[in-house]
């Protein structure tokens, strides 16, 4: 696309006047007829059984409609994937209401009254009695020989074992429990490393170890964090000729309507999701949230509209949480830097629920990042009485990148070698292997990374070496301090569908099935789309977040699939447009289809050529795959029902993304920044950010820019302030409101950020494009933390986030002070 | 044209026309007017009608527009403004003073609308997000600003965001983009998008001062 006028661009995206009016409706801003209110019930400790309830008093309260109780759900159903796959229910997986809850804060009953005052009445009219069950929330407590467990089943998801050639057993909760032998290290903050539930290593570990210049044995904790997002997860639903509408927030607008389906058992033709606009996702409303149900069997029970308003204290509860990770490296490296061996565990904390692959995953995106010749990557995941763990941007990738970046930093300090440098040394390079081989012996292999331009970019940019020269430098009471840090994380996935019509009148109508955060790819992918379609954006038309519009089976706007995925799919699309348009000015103008361009919302041969409102208008009379009476066999049985509820209607590009692609996608971030600690009151500030993305073709540019930086203050939040803070007798928490733990405020970050992207179009897909939302998180974490111990000196911290009492207390004792191995502190 | 033809959503026991009623459900992609869903009914439930929560008809300065409501003591003004009014654009994200995404102009000052009861405001002039433009669509400024150079993300944030920079540059029109982080810190944006919100504020604030200039 080198010589695009739409890719690239900035533009005005179509949702911004309507944020910036307010007219923009968010899932609580919606009412309905005679709405009712919801309020939940919830659980004060943090594991217990319901003996028994009594409801009596608030169901004779005037303006009380329904009570909904636990075992009014519908029970779990299974899965079949897109690929026939049946995934079976997990019957002891997350619910909307229980009543064993595991973790305080948990729902347990829910109530819709006429209004939210007299819900909110019933509620503490209700009688409850909990059988207290033992708890936990710390894991290596839960992992000790006599340590409790957060379920009466035990601590860990597993599989019973089965005999040969059986298929494997599923998933149930199982006791794992490490030796008295496993913890003798404990005491003295170094990490017990137990019988592991994931294990894979390639390459002589051994050997690398001998040869290391130096071998580093470090270990780190990173904090649990809250999704935060600042539209809690409210829901409004009613009923209307059989059907359930559902307002609600989703990071995926189609795949939203599958689970929906699913929790109630209803058939997804019969679910209407209405979603334009959702505030915040950051992974924890990937195909939406569980507690939506709530709402709507109440609404069924009821029989009137219902409101579930979601409180702060609930969002915190229910909305999501990045596991915690405590990490052990062991690193060896030779003189030069080289990373030679890497041996890391990784001890992940969940809720008593599904397990978050965190800690599982997190080896393989280090063994990208810095190429060690030889690795071992072991992990468990272990349950708590907490609340659920759900994916945040960059999952896993952020813990294990934040367990060995300063490791390296160390190691460039020990061996005396530049930060910038030693990275550069271990970065990966064009198709880069990463994490263990195959049965076939194959390690696989990124699609292309030019993590080393980005350094030499931000080095440049950044003025490191002017900056390096000053850090370690007294003025008064401070000392600054730089940092880089290197970053990734999966850039796409293939296989979605792309899906519009150009109609007679002449414009190009796209159904966008991505769920709208605001990141802008519901609406930027499709400018790849317009691009090769030659018509005007202003000729372009939209629509998103109604599932009652034919939607195109789309990828969930996670794990920053969208930008690469969605363009491939619209430029599938649009390449059968194109192709189709050809064939039909060739058929009424003559020549060869292939003689034709499309340009200006025409397309055209020489001197011959017609609009595209007039080969819409042929489209219509010529029919089968011209208008989309024929529609091509692979497509998702999504696409193939939207795509025939719109057939007829003109010129129809649709089409799957059967792409080639060599490898898997990443992308990489090089982040760089420069901190001020003042040594007499352990304060520190951020001077300046750089973040330098590659992630191949940039599509819109300040909505890129938005995600550089913004990912890369939420990863700031992790190296700065947030965490969560259990009382460990009580198993209660103490952080349920931002007052609590608070995300970076303005005044928390630098005031002038700056961003630059390497810009080279990945070579292994045809729109050049990777995503860019995950990888700039551990950048900005991890920049800050180099910067910290550049200006402080090594042994300072051991736990993430790093606040003013640790750095105070670790200055005022020579060592660090904190203890890394306990959780919720 | 009186004030209830030009106000779809001004629904009161004491003053609801039929004709208002029925545009106002119109005016709603799935419903209504605010009668039917008052988040504390104004019709005492069976004589049930806790004490103290008894709602007390008030006439209250919106947008430049009189607006007359049934309001309860222990109302917050945004729950008036969302519930009772129609008025969404004020968002709600932790109902206790911590994020700002409720924020809102009283008298021209800054206030988070879910801290400040209804009944202390009703002599004061309250605007919303949805009072900023123009009546024919011209936007103000500040989100001129912000379109111009694509603030914010998810934008749950945005509307508490604008009206704190309104009226922090009602007393600082020429402030720098220090000056300005200081007088949107007390709202939060979990998109973290404060580099680009603050360089479409800038602009924003450029913007009015262009506008003030004429």
């Amino acid at each position: 696309m080198a010589d695009s006028r739409l890719v690239g661009k900035n533009y005005v995206t179509p949702d911004l006047v309507a944020k910036v009016t307010g007219k923009a409706k968010y899932a609580e801003d919606f009412r309905a007829e005679g709405m009712l209110f919801a309020k939940l019930l919830l659980s004060p400790v943090p594991h217990g059984r319901v003996r028994s309830i009594d409801t009596s008093a608030a169901e004779a309260m005037p303006g009380v409609r329904a009570v909904l109780r636990a075992s009014e759900l519908p029970a779990p159903a299974d899965n079949v994937t897109d690929l026939g796959e049946t995934i079976r229910a997990n019957p002891k997986a997350e619910r909307a209401l229980t009543d064993e809850p595991v973790y305080a804060g948990e729902p347990v009953l829910a109530v819709a009254a006429i209004d939210e005052e007299t819900a909110a009445a019933a509620i503490e009219a209700i009688r409850v009695d909990f059988e207290l069950l033992p708890f936990v929330v710390d894991p290596l407590a839960s992992l000790r020989p006599d340590g409790p467990n957060p379920r009466l089943e035990g601590n860990v998801w597993g599989r019973a074992p089965v005999a040969p050639g059986q298929p494997p057993a599923p998933l149930d909760i199982q006791e794992l429990k490490w030796t008295a032998a496993d913890f003798a290290e404990y005491d003295q903050g170094k990490m017990p490393m137990g019988k592991p539930q994931v294990e894979w290593s390639y390459g002589d570990l051994e050997a690398g170890f001998k040869n290391a210049a130096l071998v580093l044995d470090e270990t780190f904790s990173v904090a649990n964090n809250q999704h935060h997002v600042l539209e809690p997860r409210s829901a409004l639903a009613y009923w209307q000729n059989g059907k359930l509408h559902i307002h609600s927030g989703t990071q995926s607008a189609v795949q939203t309507v599958a689970s929906i389906s699913r929790w109630l058992r209803l058939d997804p033709a019969d679910v209407v999701l209405i979603t334009e606009y959702t505030g915040g996702g950051f992974g924890s409303r990937a195909t939406g949230s569980v507690q939506c149900m709530i709402p709507a069997l109440l609404a069924k029970k009821a029989n009137a509209p219902v409101m579930m308003r979601i409180t702060r204290e609930e969002e915190q509860a229910i909305g999501g949480i990045r596991p915690a990770v405590h990490g052990r490296a062991k690193a060896g490296f030779a003189k030069d830097g080289r990373l030679l061996a890497l041996d890391l565990y990784m001890v992940g904390e969940n809720s008593a629920y599904e397990a978050q692959a965190d800690a599982a995953s997190g080896g393989r995106y280090v063994s990208l990042l810095y190429q060690p010749e030889a690795m071992r990557s072991r992990a468990i995941t272990v349950l708590t009485n907490t609340p659920p763990r759900r994916a945040q941007s960059q999952p896993g990738g952020l813990q294990a990148i934040m367990i060995v970046e300063p490791v390296i930093a160390k190691a460039a300090r020990k061996l005396g070698l530049d930060q910038v440098a030693i990275r550069r040394l271990n970065a990966p390079e064009g198709k880069a292997k990463l994490g263990p081989a195959n049965a076939k012996g194959e390690r696989g292999y990124a699609t292309s990374a030019f993590i080393k331009n980005a350094l030499d970019l931000g080095k440049e940019q950044f003025r490191w070496d002017e900056r390096k020269a000053r850090s370690g430098q007294r003025m008064g009471s401070k000392v600054r301090g730089v940092g880089v840090s290197v970053s990734t994380f999966v850039g796409g996935s293939t296989g979605f569908d792309g899906l519009f019509v150009i109609k007679p009148d002449g414009k190009m109508y796209v159904q966008s099935g991505v769920g709208n955060l605001g990141t802008e790819s519901a609406f930027d992918v499709h400018r790849v789309a317009a691009e090769l379609m030659g018509m005007p954006w202003e000729n372009v038309v939209i629509s998103w977040g109604d599932t009652s519009q034919p939607l195109p089976w789309t990828c969930v706007s996670g794990g920053s699939q969208t930008a690469a995925a969605m363009s491939r799919a619209a430029h599938a699309a649009a390449s059968d447009a194109a192709a189709k348009a050809k064939e039909i000015a060739a058929k009424v103008l003559g020549g060869s289809p292939a003689s034709y361009r499309l340009a200006d919302g025409r397309v055209f041969s020489g001197g011959r050529g017609m609009t595209l409102a007039e080969v819409a208008r042929r489209a219509i009379d010529m029919g089968a795959k011209y208008d989309g009476h024929e529609l091509p066999d692979d497509l998702n049985k999504v696409t193939a029902t939207a795509a025939t509820a719109m057939a007829g209607q003109g010129l129809m590009g649709v089409a799957r993304d059967t792409y080639p692609r060599d490898g898997a996608s990443f992308s990489f971030v090089a982040g760089f920044a420069e901190v001020e600690v003042d040594i007499e009151t352990g304060h520190y500030a951020v001077i300046d950010y750089t973040a330098i993305g590659d992630s191949g073709t940039i599509i819109h540019p300040r909505a890129y820019g938005g995600q550089l930086l913004g990912r890369g203050v939420l990863g700031m939040s992790h190296a700065l302030s947030l965490k969560t803070v259990y009382d460990q007798h009580y198993g209660l928490s103490l952080t349920q409101r931002f007052y609590q733990s608070r995300p970076p405020t303005i005044l928390d970050i630098p005031r002038n950020m700056k961003w630059e992207a390497v810009n080279i179009p990945d070579p292994e897909t045809p729109t050049g494009v990777r995503g860019i939302g995950e990888p700039p998180v551990a950048a900005g974490a991890c920049a800050i933390l180099n910067a910290l111990s550049d200006a402080l000196g090594d042994d300072v911290y051991r736990r993430a986030p790093v606040t003013m009492d640790s750095i105070l207390m670790a200055l005022e004792h020579g060592r660090p002070m904190q203890d890394p191995l306990t959780a919720h502190i | 044209m009186s004030h209830d033809d030009a106000n779809p959503m001004l629904v009161t026991p004491a003053g609801v026309s039929r004709r208002n009623f029925i545009k106002g459900v119109v005016a709603g992609s799935v419903a209504v007017s605010s009668a039917a869903y008052l988040f504390r009914g104004s019709t005492p439930l069976s004589g049930q009608a806790r004490s103290g929560s008894v709602e007390r008809l008030l006439t209250l300065t919106v947008n430049g527009q009189t607006r007359r409501v049934d309001v309860a003591p222990q109302e917050t003004l945004a729950m008036t403004l969302r519930y009772k009014l129609g008025l969404t654009g004020t968002k709600l994200g932790c109902d206790r003073a911590e994020c700002g995404a409720c924020t809102v102009l009283v008298d021209d000052v800054p206030r988070y609308s879910c801290s400040v009861l209804t009944h202390a405001v009703r002599t004061q002039k309250i605007q919303t997000i949805e009072g900023l433009a123009s009546a024919d669509g011209t936007l103000h400024p500040v989100q001129r600003g912000v379109v111009e150079e694509q603030g914010f993300q998810c934008a749950f944030c945005m509307s508490g965001f604008i009206m704190a920079t309104v009226g922090f540059l009602k007393k600082n029109p020429n402030p720098t983009r220090e000056q300005l982080a200081h007088g949107v810190s007390g709202n939060l944006c979990r998109c973290q998008d404060y580099d680009k919100i603050l360089t479409a504020l800038e602009r924003g604030a450029a913007l009015s001062r262009e506008v003030a200039r004429g």
